[in-house]
């Protein structure tokens, strides 16, 4: 290992730390704007220069590699003096606009400037000025501000895998930018917003909304997809203002989607704020007392077995506990949480969990991928099969729809045929799964919300054993959910009981009208038309397709507004804080549940959250730590049964517009007009 | 000189190589060993912009990127990088006037203004018939010829004003003009004649 001296102090580093590093090591901070620690280095802003002893001028600390016997410096006057020329000529161009910069306040070049800036300019030509892009609803740019560090066009490249983004020109003409004017076809974007060292890429919706240090900052987790991405939410007075990433290594590094970025104009549209109860075929408002009452005088002589629930995808665990003792004292067992169909939850905790961890990506050294689209279900976990794959020596083959992945892959069929030629061995790729140390399978909603589902599930199961996925120190299996609130739901056990419809049964019986009360806690994508004449209670906080149908209206809180559990596809539980209060009457949702329970006279025995919580670890012991993995044991995944011949098809029609806080938003819309556009253009 | 893409009317909606320039290409691309044909990219697109008479439309760029597997970004940084290729349309003979340092202490500037007032064109404009374009270029690297233009594909050297009217003038009617010095000298060899070599040595 090499030792050097940095400032005095000696420290011995590996091999292949950049001084840059190594500087960070001791404490000693360096500026820099070009320098990122998840992207390639680049050394172009100059802003990171250090004194090394016996070199003749100061040398880019984030490109050089630590030596043997190097003396740093990075606090001498010719540092110093190094690092104002470099600034004073990043100022030459940048316009003097920081009052109506949006970078105002959280600006690295503003910050750097304090210290490195000189007071007074001494450039009297003129300035350069940049035609700004237009690259979609998301991100603002005034490319004036550029300072060409290449964030931006590194992250693009390497991370979102769109190849778009480039500089054009050169020298003083140089522009960053995607040349031909497109939006960028990323569902990643917005990080780039976050990476811009300067104001030359902002965020679009949030343009002079507000001042960083006028917001209410609140940590708490995404709940758009099923990975649950560590997020900011930043507020002002009843507004989520923006989202921003948080960093966790172990989830989504520092990256977030846009949907969860840009969704957040969602949450003050459309929103359920007051109980209704149909009268005359029209939603009337209602107090919560006539809600509570009306539902009350259906349920309460009804039989169990005439009586349904489905469970959403956004929900927290709090409330699928209240309703699945709620529902056993109603004696019902016509409970499912799974929406879509999908045919996961029995057996075994790892048949139905993302078992090698997200972060556990980075170690597997081949992968299939089942029925599954990343890019579209979890576009951080693609994004991680991308810097996986970027590394080398990781095939991955494809059975399912063939989509771009941002990534090389092996396309093997379209459905049960391929995964079965696999399974017997005869398919080529059998043996690379098999000659790889730490082979990986996703099997993703495609392959399981459709009737044959486990024994998709079992088949892949098998899959899984016969190539060495399952051992003590590595388990390959995974199963990829899309709704935050699936995971915490097949922990918790919402499951059809003995005797009990799945969400297709409930549907059906509904429709024969078998079931008369559909209890619909957040579900919205289910065919309501299959509902049928049954009575229907909807509890959630928008005016989707589910509140549409219903007769009566429970307003429940988003997850901005209540510290909910939620479990992601790994089986990490994690909680999203409160920032804000419901809208109107709407209340946390497992306090709706607990009222009417009392009403019902089936009184749930927990008064407050903790007790409540003391239940939820009870039925799952694994929901009472926070932010770790509880790996699970393998077993029996499914069966082994005949599987039809349909495709698997792609469960995610539209992505921007998933859920009904994104349906809610405008700038979710857009992007969906702007991808239905350009796909139209395409198919021409 | 600004690198954006000509203006929507003046672009074509598609382009593809002639059959010769297919066949060129495919030499090109053998010059470089298995996935690496991105490294053909100048040449493809020089191919590209002497095809469609002296300008790349984006059309061009795109096709290129196509036949070498690139995103089409990595083809237009480079063709936005290098002033040898003209992403608007120009006029049937491209001046690039040499006004780097020592073209200029030589009185390249002479010759560009003298040169814009016989074609009644400013520097960056094309004449209103259509046969040429006149711009100025950094350096040409002929700096012992100095001043220098360079036209189509060929250096003129060695020049003055008159000089260089004259090279216009017989472009003008049809004629090809020599190219080089335009002085009594052999390339770069002495203006005031050999002084070393001057006999044979055995």
């Amino acid at each position: 290992m090499p030792k050097l001296t940095i400032n005095g102090s000696d420290i011995s580093v590996e091999k292949g730390t950049t001084v840059l590093q190594a500087c960070e090591l001791v404490g000693a901070e360096v500026p820099r704007f070009c320098y990122h620690e998840r992207l390639s280095i680049a050394g172009n802003c100059r802003m990171c220069l250090v004194e090394l002893e016996k070199s003749p001028k100061p040398i880019a600390s984030c490109a050089m590699e630590v030596a043997d016997g190097m003396v740093v410096h990075t606090d001498t006057p010719l540092v110093k003096n190094a690092r104002e020329g470099v600034m004073e000529f990043l100022l030459i161009n940048h316009p003097l606009d920081c009052p109506i910069c949006d970078q105002g306040g959280e600006c690295d070049l503003q910050d750097q400037s304090i210290t490195y800036g000189a007071g007074l300019g001494r450039f009297t030509e003129k300035k350069r000025a940049v035609d700004d892009k237009d690259i979609g609803p998301l991100i603002k740019t005034i490319m004036t501000r550029c300072i060409h560090c290449t964030r931006c066009i590194r992250f693009a490249t390497e991370v979102a895998g769109v190849e778009e983004f480039g500089a054009t020109g050169r020298g003083e003409h140089m522009e960053i930018g995607t040349y031909v004017e497109a939006a960028v076809t990323s569902e990643l974007s917005g990080n780039m917003i976050d990476l811009c060292p300067v104001g030359a890429l902002t965020s679009k919706p949030y343009a002079f909304n507000a001042r960083p240090w006028e917001l209410r900052k609140c940590e708490s987790i995404d709940v758009h997809d099923a990975v649950g991405a560590n997020i900011r939410i930043d507020a002002r007075g009843a507004d989520v203002m923006r989202v921003l990433p948080r960093r966790n290594d172990d989830v989504n590094e520092e990256w977030i989607t846009d949907k969860t970025r840009f969704s957040y104009d969602g949450l003050s549209m459309q929103r359920l704020d007051t109980p209704y109860v149909r009268r005359g075929g029209v939603l009337k408002k209602a107090s919560w007392e006539e809600a509570f009452g009306v539902v009350a005088s259906r349920i309460k002589n009804m039989p169990g077995d005439r009586i349904g629930a489905v469970i959403g995808d956004l929900v927290d665990a709090e409330s699928m506990v209240a309703l699945k003792d709620l529902f056993h004292s109603l004696a019902s067992p016509h409970i499912d949480c799974r929406q879509d169909g999908s045919k996961v939850g029995k057996g075994v905790r790892a048949g139905y969990l993302f078992n090698t961890t997200i972060a556990g990506i980075e170690h597997a050294d081949a992968c299939l991928l089942v029925g599954t689209n990343p890019r579209m279900e979890a576009p951080l976990i693609n994004s991680r099969l991308r810097k996986r794959y970027l590394m080398g020596g990781f095939p991955i083959g494809v059975v399912g729809a063939s989509e771009d992945l941002t990534y090389d892959v092996e396309w093997l069929g379209d459905g049960p045929d391929a995964l079965a030629s696999i399974v017997d061995g005869a398919h080529p790729f059998f043996e690379v799964l098999q000659r790889a140390t730490n082979p990986m399978l996703i099997v993703g909603p495609g392959a399981l919300a459709r009737e044959d589902g486990e024994a998709v599930l079992g088949t892949t199961a098998k899959i899984a054993e016969l190539t060495g996925m399952v051992r003590e120190d590595w388990v390959g299996f995974n199963v990829l959910h899309s709704a935050a609130g699936r995971v915490a739901g097949l922990e918790l056990g919402l499951l059809p009981g003995p005797g009990g419809q799945d969400v297709n049964g409930i549907l059906n019986c509904a429709a024969e009208g078998r079931i008369n009360i559909v209890y619909l806690l957040g579900a919205d994508e289910i065919p309501m038309e299959r509902l049928g004449s049954a009575f229907v209670v909807y509890q959630g906080h928008h005016g989707d397709s589910g509140a549409n149908r219903a007769d009566v209206i429970f307003p429940g809180a988003a997850y901005t507004e209540k510290e909910g559990t939620y479990i992601n596809t790994e089986g990490r539980v994690q909680r999203t804080r409160k920032v804000l209060f419901p809208p109107g009457l709407g209340r946390e949702d497992w306090t709706i549940i607990r009222a009417l329970s009392d009403t019902l006279g089936h009184k749930l025995p927990y008064n407050n959250v903790g007790q409540l919580r003391d239940r939820m670890c009870a039925i799952a012991p694994q929901l009472s730590v926070l932010g770790s993995v509880d790996p699970a044991k393998w077993g029996e995944v499914g069966f082994s049964g005949p599987m039809r011949r349909e495709p698997f098809a792609e469960t995610v029609k539209d992505y921007f517009l998933t859920n009904a806080i994104c349906r809610a938003s405008i700038t979710m819309a857009d992007c969906s007009a702007l991808k239905g556009s350009r796909e139209a253009m395409a198919a021409k | 000189m600004s690198r954006s893409p000509a203006p929507e009317r003046f672009q074509p909606s598609t382009f593809s190589f002639s059959e010769e320039n297919l066949s060129r290409a495919e030499v090109v691309i053998g010059y470089y060993p298995p996935g690496r044909k991105a490294s053909a990219v100048l040449a493809l697109l020089d191919l590209a912009q002497r095809q469609n008479d002296g300008w790349l439309p984006r059309a061009a760029m795109d096709a290129v990127a196509k036949y070498l597997d690139m995103p089409r970004i990595r083809v237009y940084e480079v063709a936005t990088f290098y002033e040898m290729f003209n992403l608007a349309p120009i006029g049937e003979h491209h001046i690039r006037i040499c006004t780097t340092t020592p073209c200029q202490l030589r009185g390249a500037l002479d010759i560009v203004s003298r040169v814009e007032n016989h074609l009644n064109v400013e520097l960056g404009g094309t004449t209103n018939d259509g046969k040429f374009t006149v711009d100025e270029f950094e350096c040409l690297g002929a700096c012992v010829n100095a001043p220098v233009i360079w036209i189509d594909d060929d250096y003129y050297e060695d020049l003055d004003p008159d000089k260089a009217v004259a090279i216009i003038d017989a472009l003008c009617r049809g004629e090809k003009p020599t190219s080089g010095p335009q002085i009594n000298r052999l390339t770069s060899a002495p203006v005031s004649g050999a002084r070393t070599l001057l006999k044979p040595v055995d």
